[in-house]
């Protein structure tokens, strides 16, 4: 089982012949993900690692049967490839492009919300089921399979807190990178919905930071709607207000958003907050 | 990327929106001789970067050019909120009959723009927000259809504003949302928006942000970025492609990744509470991106040493795909090409991560210790810093 990515994953690129297209598309197959074929406008034809390559994702999915694409496309076109996936019929898409201005992902949200797609992203590590497949960017090795789901707003936060739990040899089910924009297409409550219906995951680490309040939903939601335990742990603490911390999302803006009004949250629905990610594993 | 009130104002001027007929000046002098030029009563008011400016002083009416002259030799140069003031607006005093407020914004949870209008105008909408909720009406928009006309009556209405100025808000408001729109903005306020003693409305005052992520497609709007309200290692980090924030710690952060630099700061400033060294802490947010190749290493060490305040520097890199033993050289690479003699801690996890400290270790330079643990590195850092002052003293 676990969520969203598996051995059944047939997975399509678009900006596979990029420099980071490319790179991580050799990361995935190495990994054992079941990568069918990518996407770049004008290179249809041409062949990559062994996968075709077509200028469409209609066409892609066609010929190879995909049924998720991951973009590793540059900001400015990032919007147009979502859409283009959305109305390919992707039933899973995975955005990595850091960057999208807030108003194109206001305009694509609105547009997921009347598809069947599933996106996660952007601005996100992507998703990792140990063992099975890997779409996006995390570093494999560091992971093993297990009970643990991991769901995460960062990227090598998320990579320290696999880390250590791999360390320990605590295994993680599935570790999902929602990404930190302000907008996104999958929020916490999504994948914590997923955790609790999958029979492989027993465990629930989640891992936040400051800006928006996601995490305060998160944790009204955790209280009332799962059975499977959930440790927490909130980056920004020390960050001052009104300043994008590097993720877009992360902003205190007119005092809310704090750390201490999310940990506040996340305490009085009873959930165990980590003081810093290195605790995680021992509170599991 | 915040505007200034007259940058903001400008803008408006450009979508439609009545604005007073100010111009913005650096010296005296041009203050003296636009107050002449626009005649009668002026406000000169500083242009810095936050709120309350005019309980620092920073906003003066002068009746006559003599007197402009005077306040905006005063003004000028004054500090507001650490922020110095290097240019003040003259706009010509206005006869106001009601203060009214409207805002476009992004509300993050509705994923959806969003316009407030309060009748509430020239104070502090967060504080209305906390204290008197009602008498904020909001109007959500949807981002494919954009304003509606009645959506501004719902405000106008809402707000009890007469119905003889509806017209004319209804048009204020269109406008608004189309600047809050096709400049990227994230926050698009007018307050206070007045209703003059002759009847008609004037954006007296103005706050623009820009959303840094759409400048590519707004060169004209990044040049109003104001290079002297920002720390220059800010301007500097911008243009070497660094994600840098200026704190005001002593401890020098270097991370990979956004959300393991706020951690590594949080627990830098926990750590130094903890131990109880008072002023210890991060001097910095700071994210290299992945990989943590020599040269940007190398930038970014030349950026955080620039801060004198700077005693210490704590090196945390992840190293995932890129091994820890790839980065521990490009590390002790961008050491020698940048001269420093202020102690460095350098914490290396992740894949090949003991290998990566056998290197920090083996280059047995001075002021150079490796960490394990993220509390580890923090309190080393702290540690280091500290004996860094004594020897000063």
């Amino acid at each position: 089982m676990a969520i969203l990515v598996d051995q059944n994953t047939r997975l399509l690129v678009t900006g596979i012949t990029g420099r980071e297209g490319l790179f991580h598309t050799q990361q995935m197959i190495a990994y054992g993900t079941n990568v069918v074929g990518g996407v770049t406008p004008g290179k249809g034809g041409e062949w990559v690692e062994g996968k075709p390559v077509f200028d469409t994702v209609k066409e892609c999915r066609e010929s190879t049967g995909a049924n998720a694409a991951i973009i590793y496309v540059p900001a400015r076109f990032a919007p147009d490839s979502i859409y283009e996936c959305i109305d390919a019929g992707m039933e899973l898409i995975v955005c990595i492009t850091e960057g999208i201005p807030i108003a194109d992902m206001m305009k694509v949200r609105e547009h997921l919300d009347l598809s069947e797609s599933r996106l996660i992203g952007p601005n996100c590590p992507g998703l990792l089921t140990p063992g099975q497949a890997k779409v996006g960017i995390m570093p494999g090795y560091i992971a093993t399979p297990g009970n643990v789901g991991v769901v995460s707003k960062s990227g090598t936060l998320t990579y320290e807190v696999v880390n250590a739990l791999t360390q320990r040899g605590i295994g993680q089910s599935t570790c999902v990178g929602i990404g930190g924009d302000p907008i996104n297409g999958t929020d916490f409550i999504d994948v914590l919905q997923l955790f609790e219906d999958d029979p492989q995951t027993d465990k629930v680490v989640l891992i936040g930071e400051i800006g928006g309040d996601d995490e305060i939903k998160a944790a009204a939601f955790i209280r009332d709607h799962m059975t499977k335990p959930v440790v927490a742990f909130i980056a920004g603490k020390a960050a001052p207000e009104g300043r994008t911390m590097g993720h877009a999302g992360a902003l205190i803006e007119g005092g809310r958003g704090t750390y201490k009004e999310k940990v506040e949250a996340l305490l009085a629905a009873n959930i165990k907050v980590a003081q810093h990610p290195e605790q995680i594993p021992d509170l599991l | 990327m915040n505007l200034h009130e007259y940058q903001s104002k400008n803008l408006f001027a450009q979508f439609g929106i009545p604005t007073p007929k100010g111009k913005v000046v650096t010296s005296p002098q041009e203050a003296y001789d636009v107050a002449k030029e626009l005649g009668g009563t002026v406000v000169v008011k500083a242009q810095v970067l936050t709120g309350g400016r005019g309980k620092a002083g920073g906003v003066k009416l002068a009746r006559n050019p003599d007197e402009a002259a005077e306040k905006a030799e005063a003004i000028l140069g004054m500090t507001i909120k650490g922020l110095i003031v290097h240019k003040v607006l003259i706009d010509p005093a206005a006869d106001i009959r009601q203060e009214l407020y409207l805002s476009v914004t992004n509300d993050r949870a509705a994923r959806k723009p969003l316009m407030m209008g309060s009748a509430e105008g020239g104070m502090d909408i967060e504080q209305v927000n906390r204290e008197t909720p009602e008498k904020i009406v909001r109007e959500h928009i949807d981002p494919f259809l954009g304003l509606r006309d009645y959506q501004a009556r719902n405000i106008a209405s809402g707000i009890r504003l007469p119905r003889e100025h509806w017209k004319q808000f209804t048009d204020i408001a269109r406008n608004l949302f189309r600047c809050f729109q096709e400049c990227d903005a994230t926050l698009a306020e007018i307050n206070p928006l007045v209703i003059t003693g002759a009847g008609t409305m004037l954006a007296l005052d103005g706050k623009m942000t820009i959303d840094d992520n759409a400048l590519f497609r707004h060169p004209d709007l990044a040049e109003m970025r104001d290079l002297q309200a920002e720390p220059p290692e800010e301007t500097r980090a911008r243009a070497a492609g660094l994600n840098y924030i200026k704190l005001d710690g002593d401890i020098g952060c270097m991370v990979n990744g956004a959300g393991l630099a706020m951690t590594t700061m949080d627990i830098t400033k926990d750590v130094a509470a903890r131990m109880g060294i008072n002023g210890s802490g991060p001097a910095n947010f700071l994210d290299i991106g992945g990989g943590a190749q020599a040269d940007k290493v190398a930038a970014a060490l030349r950026i955080i040493l620039s801060d004198p305040k700077v005693k210490a520097v704590l090196l945390n890199i992840f190293g995932g795909i890129t091994r820890c033993d790839e980065v521990a050289k490009g590390i002790l690479q961008a050491r020698n090409e940048v001269k420093m003699d202020v102690p460095m801690v350098i914490r290396l996890a992740g894949t090949n991560a003991a290998e990566g400290r056998a290197i920090i270790d083996g280059a047995n330079l001075p002021n150079l210790q490796s960490a394990t643990t993220l509390v580890d590195a923090a309190e080393k850092a702290v540690l280091a810093a500290r004996a860094a002052k004594e020897a000063k003293h």
